[in-house]
């Protein structure tokens, strides 16, 4: 529904965002691809030449291929539930009527403008410092030995971290969705004689389908590159590498260019995987 | 000036051809109504005058000079959309500005022709106010004036009454009318409903699939509807359409009669029939009428009150001289 | 229709509600509390919670330590300019996609969005090599650019999203009104659309304040914003909670503050206008 002339123009005013964004995937992407297949050591020789297929075998036989992709799987598997479960409850709270409701959902929503790494830093030290922490304050009140949790527990560290984090985004967007519900249908379905939890299975839960989804491709995509997190807590120790941090330090720390691209080339399929699905499931709501 | 001239006009959108060639002239001053049934193409047209689509082919004249490739903004034309299309962000003021401020008028010049327009449409009092703020007839005004303060080549109406309530509808098309007796600019006017188009056109373009049906005055079509098309969607109620063997004593295959054209009687006519619903608008009764011989109900219309009731038996005759008749391909019989 | 509730189950939901709200929010609350003890008090067994002595002292030390006032610029700078030069590339292409579509408009959009899906670590080093071969490492330009490319998907996807929902009529009678696509843009899709694009640019500013990947990568001293300001606090040095709550208070009070402002305009360009 336009003239030739409406569509020029909306091709040039089109045309710098596709062409910026074109750029910066395109050209790192092509040097991530070149290097690796080369031997690259920038503080040893710098580029040593062709590799072939050697990076990726070496990055996937690497001792700390498997449990970075484990930890990876955990991490982000543990957070969804977890986000998923506390924000449905959540947001099923926060529907009903009660005093302040503006307020508590603030409250609520607060830990998603706080930076990963502040977050990291406040849970690491005023939280689960072994001496210090809250936590060890209160374990030592209960008369329990405090936990040195980031090395000790350091998974549930870094999951309950995350979760903290991640949880005001999955109640909000689920929390928008249950007041979305038309409150007909479950009176409707009160009178059918459907019980509290079985309203809350036949009806509230398919009609949050479409908000999980949401969540669980959206939070996905930003847990898979979860970094702060790390840098700041455990430095990738304790098990807690995932495979985006394994190629941080193939590049950063050890400095094997080819390596670290190769690990690159891995977390940009499995990225793409995920992208899929997520770009599916959009797609299908761009319609409506 | 507002000579339009559609010359072989084409339309596709992918490859539905939506209009097929069409050539239509409209003079300086008069009021065209489009009218037809919804998906005719009315609109589309309208748009592809307007130059908010891109015409397939074919020429476009405005005033003898070629505007097919002119961009909407420099055609001179002004537009009322049926959503009215108010800038919802601007006050009345503001909104009627706009062409001007485009046109990059001296404020002097502006104020002026605000105020005149105003004026003329009872918008004085309402000139700072948003839209958000109007009732649906003012907001109507706001977009006519929008349009006269440009003094514009012709005007384009796309559906305007159609979202306002039926009462307000009678007042807005009188004042249209009356905007447009004093103005005498050129106007299109697109709708659905028949009956603005009879009371408001000079000259009525009856379109179906994208083809021009008949053009005419409002009393032309009423007259001498040119196909079974016409006949059937001018005039209200609809004319009565009658196949088969009522129809042979006229040597034809369709022949039409309107409600008013057809007398009533208790004892004798040229066809019997059994009254079903009657409708009693007090001015007026109309009612459907089963007959022998003859498929669909008729719809007779008699002046005043008669007293008709469910069931009776009754006798109708068809006023000779109004009998339309058309051929095998739906053509009229002169 | 709304049923009438008693209002001791309405007391229920209430303690509920603001039980798990503060917990949620206690962290938070407990950093800015700390902010005002002393070390001593920080670490003090039981822990203090209200009854200490309030004091200003840690946020002088804070800016006496590090120059936060620069920290701070920089995160407004690099945060401010990306949001503003996104806007700059996603208005056109927004207004485009919004009311111009073609065939192609759904997977020009899907495909912006997948590229906010590359992992950052897997092009970390070419990055880092452009910047170094075009002087951009450590310098604030560089880092506008690269938040503005990581946001602009969204950006283009927020705007989209609103500027659907304004009626094409109303930018067609502008060019009937002998706008041209510029005054089209600015006198009335622009102000018609405040609103989203006002949620739209607190969003991307957010973003682009608490990233955390390339601005501690791409930066050293020059254009470091405050994650980086943060991060300095990683490796601990004696007493130093007071301190850390302080410095972590300075860095996220502004963006807490905006964002509570702006969350219910937030949501919805969160949820890519999916859910209503």
């Amino acid at each position: 529904m336009a003239t030739k002339a409406s569509r020029s123009a909306a091709r040039i005013m089109m045309a710098p965002a596709v062409v910026l964004l074109l750029g910066w995937m395109l050209v790192p992407l092509l040097m991530t691809l070149w290097f690796s297949f080369r031997n690259y050591l920038p503080l040893r020789g710098g580029d040593l030449g062709w590799a072939g297929f050697d990076n990726y075998v070496r990055f996937v036989s690497s001792s700390a291929f498997w449990p970075s992709i484990q930890a990876t799987l955990v991490i982000v598997g543990s957070v969804l539930v977890i986000t998923l479960v506390f924000g449905i409850l959540l947001a099923l709270l926060l529907d009903q009527p009660m005093w302040g409701q503006g307020i508590v959902r603030i409250l609520v929503i607060a830990p998603f403008f706080v930076m990963p790494t502040v977050s990291a830093l406040v849970w690491k030290n005023m939280f689960m410092d072994p001496v210090n922490g809250l936590f060890a304050h209160l374990w030592r009140f209960f008369g329990a030995d405090p936990i040195s949790w980031l090395s000790d527990a350091s998974m549930p560290s870094i999951v309950m971290i995350v979760s903290w984090q991640w949880l005001p985004f999955a109640t909000l967007i689920l929390l928008t969705a249950v007041q979305s519900l038309d409150g007909e249908q479950l009176e409707a379905a009160e009178m059918d004689g459907a019980t509290k939890l079985k309203r809350f299975y036949f009806i509230i839960l398919p009609h949050l389908g479409r908000a999980i989804t949401i969540v669980i491709l959206i939070q996905t995509i930003f847990l898979l590159a979860i970094f702060a997190e790390i840098f700041v807590t455990t430095g990738g120790a304790f098990g807690t590498r995932t495979l985006s941090y394994l190629i941080f330090q193939r590049v950063l720390e050890s400095q094997n260019i080819g390596l670290g691209s190769a690990g690159g080339v891995y977390a940009i399929i499995l990225a793409n995987i995920v992208a899929i699905f997520l770009m599916r499931i959009v797609g299908k709501n761009l319609d409506n | 000036m507002g000579r339009i001239t559609l010359d072989k006009i084409t339309k596709k959108f992918g490859d539905v051809e939506v209009i097929p060639p069409l050539d239509l002239t409209i003079n300086d001053g008069e009021f065209v109504v489009f009218v037809g049934p919804s998906g005719c193409g009315k609109s589309t047209l309208l748009r592809l005058i307007a130059g908010l689509e891109d015409v397939s082919g074919g020429e476009i004249r405005i005033d003898g000079s070629d505007a097919t490739m002119v961009p909407p903004a420099k055609r001179g034309l002004a537009m009322v959309f049926q959503s009215y299309a108010l800038y919802p962000h601007m006050t009345v003021r503001k909104n009627i500005a706009f062409p001007l401020r485009m046109a990059g008028m001296d404020p002097a010049e502006q104020d002026r022709r605000i105020t005149a327009a105003a004026d003329v449409l009872n918008l004085t009092d309402y000139l700072d106010r948003r839209p958000g703020q109007l009732s649906g007839g003012q907001r109507q005004r706001v977009a006519i004036g929008r349009a006269i303060v440009r003094e514009p080549a012709a005007f384009l109406f796309d559906e305007p009454l159609s979202n306002l309530d039926a009462a307000l509808r009678v007042g807005m098309r009188l004042e249209i009318s009356e905007l447009h007796k004093r103005l005498k600019t050129t106007m299109i006017y697109v709708t659905h409903d028949q009956v603005e188009a009879m009371t408001m056109a000079d000259k009525i373009v009856v379109l179906r699939a994208g083809h021009i049906e008949q053009v005419g005055s409002p009393l032309e079509l009423y007259r001498a509807p040119r196909n079974l098309f016409v006949a059937g969607f001018i005039g209200s109620p609809k004319m009565n359409l009658i196949d088969g063997p009522a129809a042979a004593p006229y040597q034809c295959k369709t022949i039409g009669i309107r409600p008013e054209h057809i007398a009533v009687s208790a004892e004798s006519g040229d066809w019997k029939g059994t009254v079903g619903v009657s409708e009693h608008l007090g001015s007026d009764t109309f009612f459907h009428v089963k007959c022998d011989d003859i498929s669909e109900p008729l719809t007779v219309r008699v002046g005043g009150e008669v007293d008709v009731h469910y069931g009776d038996t009754i006798w109708l005759r068809p006023d000779a001289a109004q009998i339309h008749r058309f051929d095998d391909a739906g053509l009229r019989i002169a | 229709m709304a049923r009438a509730v008693t209002s001791r189950r309405k007391l229920i939901n209430t303690t509920a509600a603001w039980a798990v709200g503060l917990l949620i929010f206690f962290p938070i609350l407990w950093t800015i509390l700390t902010s005002f003890k002393t070390e001593a008090q920080a670490i003090a067994a039981p822990p203090l919670f209200l009854n200490f002595d309030w004091t200003l002292e840690n946020y002088g030390v804070v800016m006496e330590r590090s120059n936060y006032a620069r920290f701070l610029w920089n995160s407004i700078l690099i945060a401010g300019g990306s949001t503003i030069l996104g806007l700059l590339v996603a208005v056109p292409a927004a207004w485009s996609m919004a009311f111009v579509p073609s065939r192609r408009t759904k997977d020009i959009l899907l495909w912006m969005l997948s590229t906010k899906m590359l992992p950052a670590v897997g092009v970390l080093y070419p990055i880092y090599l452009l910047f170094i071969q075009l002087g951009l490492l450590d310098s604030r330009a560089g880092l506008i650019i690269v938040m503005m490319l990581i946001n602009l998907p969204i950006i283009v996807w927020m705007l989209y999203t609103y500027f659907r929902e304004i009626p094409v009529d109303i930018l067609e009678a502008a060019r009937m009104d002998g706008a041209s696509l510029k005054s089209e843009i600015l006198y009335v899709l622009t102000p018609m659309a405040i609103p989203g694009i006002a949620s739209t640019m607190l969003l991307n500013f957010i973003l682009a304040w608490n990233e955390a990947f390339w601005t501690l990568n791409l930066t050293s001293v020059n254009a470091a914003p405050l994650t980086a300001f943060i991060a300095s606090y990683s490796s601990p040095e004696g007493l130093f909670f007071a301190k850390l709550s302080a410095a972590s208070t300075m860095a996220i009070a502004p963006i807490l503050i905006l964002g509570w402002f702006s969350q219910k305009q937030l949501v919805r360009g969160l949820t890519f206008g999916a859910v209503k």
